[in-house]
């Protein structure tokens, strides 16, 4: 009843002057409203103040500018292709993940940015952070609540597994060892990767990842993935050793070396001596 | 009346007891007749040498797999039937999976002894399979497969070739997200056949890819079918071999008629039993420390997945390679596409591989035109181009194979994935005759030093200093033993071939042919170095007793070489210094 009465009343006034700009009001609150809930770029946190973006474009000029420009814009070489891209709107996280896992700054020009002893600290890594992510909206780096694994629950680590055979193995292969890519590249091992990093990695994309957005993997299904990964780092090796967890090419190997390779010997050792059961001394086989 | 006592003892002889052992042996032999019938074969005569240990790995890792497949067999479930894992293997439990599937997993982690058996089992099928490849290598490179072997090579080539099979169908019995691949890869194979290909598939799929027939049907195919076929032909395989009697390496007193060696029982029964017991005590430590096909790591097959290091198991290595390095090469005729890329690495080359090897024993009698009976054999050294052939496919095995690796090569030494497949098209057209060359100049430069052995001795290690300050090395002469293990060889002939006419004016036939021949024979022998002749074995004999004769009176003294060079007289020599 009540219902009717207000839809009555509402439609008596629809013709008024005021009504088309309250419907407009109310459509630019919701899809505000809307964007900001659901945007993967959420505001960054407190500590990016002035003075922590301004430590962090000092640190930025000295060890990042020269391949990606002073104002992240990207260099080009002289034939049009990238020298350093632009990083304007990788956000924060991409900057944590490449310089906390010290791929950045790079050593040298190469196919891949290769995993190293970070060269910044923390501090430092978050202050630089904190300048690229002013430079342009992008995903912030991602809490303890985001790719904590304490409340995953086994069910929901099982539906990781599904989700890592589905999105990761054919690159990252089926124990997280690493794959080859073509031209040089290689997705590298997953293991001992802390779960912020991994986290990060899915979130930006970093070489020739490519993005699983929270849109598209949820910050839950990520969460999953990880809790999959952690599982089975601290499974103990059922089988003995792994031989590297790389398929059957190391088994191979092993096959051949140890199992080939010990039995011509133990044939060798089979056929040297005579049928005598015990040797004299001073004898010659 | 007095008794003759012929000893001192006070107890009368008694017969020792008889030991059950042989009460038994007595007890069957009156009911079965087993030593007049096993009386010849109890006492048959095997050679002794290490390589000729090889087919027994083939053979007990056969033993082992079919005791550790009994066991397996025992907990497989051989269908596609859809279930929900509820093991005790916690990644995967509420996953939808075949049953095959989750009776595997059931075995690795629920059964007991499960995971060892199991990892027994794909041990024991890597080695099989080795064991044979290297027992071949060897008949190959001795010249073992020679008149009146060559049908029993034959035999062994499709015992290598069904091997080959089997281990397929059990790595694709599991049907985990490797097992799958696997067959997505057979599929692929089968639908490169021109016209008939997606019938093919159909059929053996029983519909479209993966279906639901393909498990069961390997299964009746990988304990029934290709384990019957093996026993057989390993019977038979055996049966001739003991007809044929075993072949021997030449040495004083060995010779085609004989065979020289341990008899079976007991001595050559007690190597071949201990070696059993060596072999399943290697699987079994393989299997026990080493992982091998993870299958929990792998996940249940999904059309859908893929994992990097996707490979089959190191036998189909140089198939995999064979695929991954050969370009993209397709033609489209009459709506018909002709996947030459998958269709001549996939079916063309391992058929024609497998046509060489076993046509080889008639190619070879062909161009050498030796057709006699063969029971002692050859040094590797003594047939340059044979030990040439096999090391140039030994060198072609192993580039496709590492091919088949490339990935994991990339990954492992930190190179380019794509060079590597660049580098192994050519590598496997331009190495392998490399090899060829070297490995043929390298038996004919041990030909040559066998003949200088034979001809000046060995050498002794043994320096002299003569007086003009030059050195020299003393040889001493081979033992006569030796002498005649690099002597027990017959002299190479050149087929001249058959030319014109005959005396009667009528043209030879099929002189063409004869010509390629006559070609083919001399490419493999003409280079090859010939033993002395028995005037050349003589005038090196009476040199190196002259040699003998001038170093005699040097025996035993220190010569400090100012004096004299021990090959001419001194005596009257004023030997003090002048200066």
């Amino acid at each position: 009843m009540l219902t009717r009465k207000i839809s009555a009343r509402l439609s008596a006034r629809r013709r008024s002057r005021f009504a088309a700009p309250a419907v407009l009001l109310l459509a630019l609150l919701a899809s505000g409203g809307v964007y900001a809930t659901l945007s993967p770029a959420s505001a960054d946190k407190p500590t990016n103040d002035a003075a922590t973006i301004a430590k962090g474009r000092a640190l930025f000029a000295v060890s990042c500018s020269s391949c990606h420009g002073m104002n992240a814009e990207g260099i080009l070489t002289q034939r049009g292709n990238n020298y350093g891209p632009s990083i304007v709107g990788v956000g924060a996280a991409a900057v944590d993940f490449q310089v906390g896992t010290g791929r950045m700054p790079m050593a040298q020009p190469g196919s891949q940015a290769l995993e190293k002893r970070p060269a910044f600290n923390s501090q430092e890594v978050s202050e630089l952070a904190a300048f690229v992510a002013s430079l342009g909206p992008g995903p912030s780096i991602p809490t303890s609540a985001d790719y904590g694994i304490g409340k995953v629950t086994n069910s929901q680590m099982v539906q990781g597994g599904e989700f890592f055979r589905t999105n990761c193995t054919a690159c990252h292969n089926f124990a997280g060892s690493g794959g080859a890519l073509p031209k040089g590249k290689f997705a590298p091992a997953l293991t001992g990767v802390s779960e912020k990093h991994i986290f990060e990695a899915m979130l930006t994309g970093p070489q020739q990842m490519p993005v699983f957005s929270n849109g598209v993997l949820t910050p839950e299904d990520k969460r999953e993935i990880i809790a999959y990964l952690k599982t089975n780092e601290a499974a103990p090796s059922y089988g003995g050793f792994t031989l590297g967890s790389i398929g059957p090419v190391s088994e191979g190997m092993f096959a051949w070396l140890v199992g080939i390779g010990g039995l011509v010997l133990a044939g060798i050792w089979i056929t040297s001596g005579t049928a005598r059961v015990k040797k004299k001394k001073g004898d010659v086989a | 009346m007095t008794t003759t006592a012929s000893t001192n003892g006070t107890k009368p002889a008694a017969a020792a007891k008889p030991s059950p052992a042989a009460g038994i042996a007595n007890w069957a032999d009156e009911r079965l007749g087993i030593a007049t019938s096993a009386k010849k074969q109890i006492r048959k005569v095997f050679p002794d040498h290490w390589s000729f240990m090889l087919c027994e790995i083939a053979l007990w890792s056969f033993v082992i797999l079919l005791l550790t497949g009994v066991f397996l067999s025992l907990w497989f479930t051989p269908s596609m039937g859809e279930v929900v894992y509820n093991g005790s293997y916690n990644q995967l439990r509420g996953i939808h999976m075949s049953e095959a599937y989750a009776s595997t997993l059931n075995i690795s982690f629920d059964v007991r002894a499960g995971l060892l058996m199991r990892q027994m089992h794909h041990w024991a099928a890597m080695l099989f399979i080795a064991a044979m490849l290297v027992h071949m290598m060897r008949v190959f490179v001795t010249g073992a497969f020679r008149k009146p072997r060559e049908l029993n090579w034959i035999i062994g080539g499709v015992l290598l070739l069904l091997g080959i099979l089997e281990g397929f169908a059990g790595y694709s019995l599991p049907d985990d997200l490797l097992s799958g691949t696997g067959l997505r890869i057979a599929d692929g194979l089968m639908k490169a056949t021109p016209v008939l290909g997606s019938y093919m598939s159909f059929f053996m799929f029983g519909g479209e890819f993966p279906g639901d027939q393909i498990i069961p049907r390997l299964y009746t195919a990988h304990v029934l079918l290709i384990p019957g076929l093996l026993l057989a032909l390993i019977a038979a395989h055996m049966l001739l071999l003991v007809y044929h009697k075993h072949t021997q390496w030449p040495g004083p007193g060995r010779t085609e008629q004989n065979v020289v060696g341990y008899p079976m029982m007991p001595v050559y029964a007690a190597k071949a039993g201990g070696f059993f017991f060596i072999v399943f005590g290697v699987v079994a430590l393989m299997g026990g420390l080493m992982t091998i096909n993870p299958v929990w790591r792998f996940g249940p097959y999904n059309p859908a997945q893929v994992t990097a290091g996707s490979q089959p198991d190191w036998y189909m290595g140089i198939a995999e390679g064979l695929l991954r390095i050969m370009p993209g090469w397709e033609t489209h005729i009459w709506g018909i596409t002709m996947s030459w890329n998958v269709f001549l690495p996939g079916q063309v080359a391992p058929m024609a591989l497998l046509g060489i090897v076993l046509a080889y024993p008639f190619l070879e009698q062909w161009i050498t035109g030796d057709k006699r009976e063969h029971h002692l054999l050859v040094r590797p050294r003594d047939a340059p181009t044979r030990t040439a052939i096999l090391a140039a496919m030994v060198t072609v095995y192993g580039l496709l194979w590492a091919a088949g690796g490339n990935d994991i090569l990339a990954t492992q030494f930190h190179l380019d994935l794509n060079t590597i497949t660049y580098f192994m098209r050519g590598a496997i057209f331009i190495v392998p005759p490399l090899v060829f060359i070297v490995a043929k100049r390298w038996c004919i430069s041990l030909q040559r030093h066998d003949n200088d052995m034979l001809l000046h001795g060995y050498e002794s290690g043994v320096i002299m200093r003569d007086a003009l300050g030059g050195y020299t090395e003393k040889h001493l002469p081979l033992s006569e033993d030796h002498a005649y293990k690099l002597t027990a060889r017959d002299r190479d002939v050149v087929y001249t071939g058959i030319t014109g006419a005959d005396s009667n004016g009528v043209p030879a036939p099929n002189v063409r042919v004869d010509q390629i021949r006559a070609k083919l024979s001399k490419a493999w022998f003409a280079t090859n170095v010939q033993k002395p002749t028995r005037a050349e074995l003589d005038e090196g004999h009476h040199h190196a007793e002259l040699e003998h004769e001038h170093d005699a009176p040097l025996e035993d003294h220190a010569a400090d070489g100012h004096q004299f060079d021990g090959r001419h007289d001194v005596t009257g020599d004023d030997l003090t210094h002048k200066h």
